[in-house]
């Protein structure tokens, strides 16, 4: 660990912190139907695509009404993206001449995309065109990203609501979220990421004759414009293969820096939403305080552990200690240009967010730095999370935590005002629950059927870390992977599939549920007995309920997989 | 739910036209014009033929080149299209060796490297990114270390003088941006081009 690894680690965290507010006023009006300075050229559109939609801006939703609305688009999203891999090779766009997306990995990037998980069973510069890519691809970047936002919004109108039995119209949200917030801001990056190197075309792969006479062809493509909107809606699939490490999808230390903060700034800047919309902004700042404590010891013992690097590499007199020639550390599976810290960092903020991408191999990471990924997304991806997805899954985990300190107390539960009953602590149990169900079922099958034991790439304990980060990140929807696993197979590509619409749906379901139920309640004013959320104390509370729940649920997993390699890796044994 | 459907197909077709199309389609006519090198991958040419990539390394393996880390890119075995070959640095299909730390093949091949490395330059000891394989197994850069480490052969196999050699790799060495971000790199492609420029003696 070096002090340069942390000033830019705290660099990313003083940027970040200073675009909560900014952006959090932005978006607050934006979901509040107020005019925002991109009116005048974008209002016009807006109105044309609810005419064309046939859908009423005024009218709003019942909670059955927008998750019925939400249902089916993403149905409609499925479909299209699953049509569109299945004829790619009849379509434009496909200079490399590409075949038609075999049924079951077609099956599984289309529910993965609309999913906003990202998971990549395949390899995208040797299997989609670029009519995939950006029709197919970006397109479900945007909306799911939209999507997810949305919630998050319907959640906090519950909240802050009264007696009444709407949440909000599902078309309007999603409409306003895409042209007013991800859009613009999208452009912009994608122009910066192209100054700093990043390809944008829709050329031919080139042959380029090396100096040593070879030939390499070097793919090429409209990576920029799916790059940004991949980071800023936490979607996380790359446009090549290696993702955020391939050179040509994040060139330089600067453009490594803006992804990280485009992954971190809508999730970090909803917390204001919610307290900007619930009258008194420290509510929100509680939940982001919440997430930076679980962050910050993600990044140190992440850090930490890819600094200490592989002690077999030590024993055959390799040099790993950092100075001012090299960054040392376990560089296997790391780029030069990024090091340890920025490995670590982006690894950290890519599992916290539901995001995905990766700018060094998780597989090939030290058993604890590879255990703080996976636990990260474990913990139910709180920690500032997917775009929405974090907020309403840390609202969930608030209620639970008032719910827990009422019983303390013996009194009944209140949050924000609203009274916590038994319909939503259920509710939350609920969404809370099935994602152990899904994550640890499914890695249970795989570990004992025989198709999904040939899938690790690796043997003894890292293997099983493989499978268990494969069902963990594809429930959570995150997309990362311990990428050794071969996972595009008729046993993999259905089941990641099955999972991931479990992870979403399954817990978006309940959570409008309680959006609906809380805003057809009254608010109580606050009284003397009123426990207050935005201090330290509920902060406390907050972050031991996520670590509790996340550590009993998951710790005996946790010590098959990265826990006994770290014992074994210290001890010397290899397999 | 019957009331949706329209907006639900109408919604998803207008999206794509805007994010799908408009949106990338928009952005590459914008970057073509306003860069145009970086945009079509930062190539280099020589006359005339593009001998590569700014961004993405090359195989080296002539004594007389700097030399990059090593790449666990695949590509089709040729023979059997279900199985794939070694290929280092191939652009068309980038990805790292994904081994964990326990993993035996790992270290038998770090083990390997480091035999090879020792005989060429035994007084130093061999820096941790010349053996094991980048993320994205096109790595365009070496660490200033793995440079130095290099550069006693170089040296000898074009009959230069050390000195030349190590200034060379000095004045290609980029330090970190705003020197705070990233790490100090050494481009290989660019210092064996600017290799290939010295005047022959």
């Amino acid at each position: 660990m070096t002090i340069n690894g942390w000033l830019q680690i705290a660099l990313f965290c003083a940027i970040v912190t200073a675009l909560v507010r900014p952006l959090g006023g932005y978006m607050t009006c934006l979901f509040a139907g107020e005019r925002t300075f991109l009116a005048p050229v974008l209002e016009p559109v807006e109105r044309g695509i609810y005419a064309l939609c046939g859908v009423d801006a005024r009218q709003e939703q019942h909670w059955t009404g927008y998750a019925a609305g939400m249902l089916l688009f993403s149905l409609a999203s499925v479909m299209l993206l699953y049509a569109l891999q299945r004829l790619q090779a009849d379509l434009p766009f496909n200079p490399q001449g590409f075949d038609p997306v075999s049924p079951d990995l077609a099956f599984n990037t289309a529910i993965s995309f609309a999913t906003n998980t990202n998971w990549q069973s395949y390899v995208p510069e040797s299997t989609m065109s670029y009519l995939v890519q950006m029709a197919g691809l970006t397109v479900q970047n945007f909306v799911s990203a939209a999507v997810g936002i949305a919630l998050a919004i319907v959640l906090v109108r519950g909240f802050v609501r009264r007696s009444v039995s709407t949440i909000g119209n599902f078309w309007v949200d999603l409409t306003r979220c895409t042209l007013y917030l991800l859009l613009p801001i999208c452009a912009v990056a994608t122009l910066f990421m192209v100054w700093q190197g990043m390809p944008q075309n829709l050329n031919a792969y080139v042959d380029a004759a090396t100096l040593e006479g070879a030939k390499q062809t070097i793919a090429q493509g409209p990576v920029a414009s799916q790059l940004a909107i991949k980071m800023l809606g936490t979607n996380g699939g790359g446009f090549f293969n290696a993702n955020s490490a391939h050179p040509y999808e994040n060139p330089t230390a600067l453009t490594n820096l803006v992804q990280i903060v485009l992954i971190f700034m809508i999730g970090a800047g909803l917390t204001n939403v919610f307290g900007r919309m619930a009258g008194d902004e420290r509510q929100g700042w509680a939940i982001l305080a919440a997430m930076a404590v679980l962050f910050l010891a993600g990044v140190v013992i992440a850090y930490w552990a890819e600094s200490a690097g592989n002690p077999a590499f030590a024993a055959l007199g390799v040099d790993g200690g950092s100075g001012a020639l090299q960054a040392g550390g376990n560089m296997e599976g790391k780029e030069v240009r990024f090091g340890i810290a920025n490995s670590a960092l982006f690894a950290v903020i890519t599992t916290d967010a539901s995001c995905g991408p990766v700018n060094a191999m998780h597989d090939s990471f030290t058993p604890l730095g590879g255990a703080v990924p996976l636990t990260n997304i474990l913990l139910g991806e709180v920690i500032v999370g997917g775009v929405g997805a974090g907020l309403y899954g840390m609202l969930l985990f608030a209620i639970l935590a008032v719910f827990i300190a009422g019983l303390m107390v013996g009194r009944t539960p209140e949050y924000l005002g609203k009274k916590i009953e038994a319909k939503e602590v259920k509710m939350a149990m609920l969404a809370v629950l099935i994602l152990p169900l899904s994550i640890l079922g499914f890695t249970a099958i795989a570990t004992v059927v025989p198709a999904g034991l040939a899938g690790p790439a690796n043997a003894g304990p890292h293997g099983f870390s493989e499978i268990f980060y494969a069902y963990t990140s594809a429930t959570g929807n995150n997309g990362s992977a311990f990428a050794g696993l071969t996972a595009n197979t008729m046993f993999y590509n259905p089941t990641l599939g099955l999972a991931m619409l479990i992870g979403r749906f399954l817990m978006i379901v309940p959570m409008l549920a309680i959006a609906g139920a809380l805003a057809a309640k009254k608010a109580a004013p606050a009284a003397a007995g009123t426990f207050p959320t935005h201090g330290g104390l509920f902060i406390g509370l907050l972050v031991g309920v996520v670590l509790i729940v996340g550590g009993l649920t998951y710790f005996p997993a946790l010590a098959l997989g990265p826990l006994v390699e770290h014992f074994a890796m210290n001890a010397g044994t290899l397999y | 739910m019957v009331s949706q459907i329209r907006p639900a197909i109408v919604m998803l077709l207008v999206m794509t036209a805007i994010t799908g199309f408009a949106y990338p389609l928009g952005m590459t006519g914008i970057v073509q014009l306003v860069f145009p090198d970086q945009a079509n991958g930062s190539l280099i040419e020589k006359d005339g033929k593009v001998i590569g990539s700014r961004l993405i390394g090359q195989a080296f393996t002539d004594p007389k080149y700097f030399h990059g880390r090593p790449s666990a890119t695949l590509a089709p075995d040729p023979r059997d299209a279900n199985k794939t070959v070694e290929a280092p640095y191939n652009a068309a299909n980038s990805g790292g060796s994904n081994l964990g730390p326990t993993s035996k093949v790992l270290i038998e091949r770090v083990t390997a490297e480091v035999g090879k490395l020792k005989a060429e330059n035994p007084a130093t000891p061999v820096p941790v990114d010349l053996v094991t394989t980048s993320a994205s197994g096109l790595d365009p850069d070496i660490t200033p270390a793995s440079a130095a480490f290099q550069v006693p052969r170089v040296a000898k196999a074009r009959g230069l003088p050390e000195d030349r050699v190590r200034q060379l790799v000095e004045s290609n060495t980029e330090g970190r941006t705003f020197a705070l971000l990233g790490e100090p790199r050494v481009n290989v492609l660019q210092l064996n081009l600017a290799l290939d420029g010295l005047p022959v003696r």
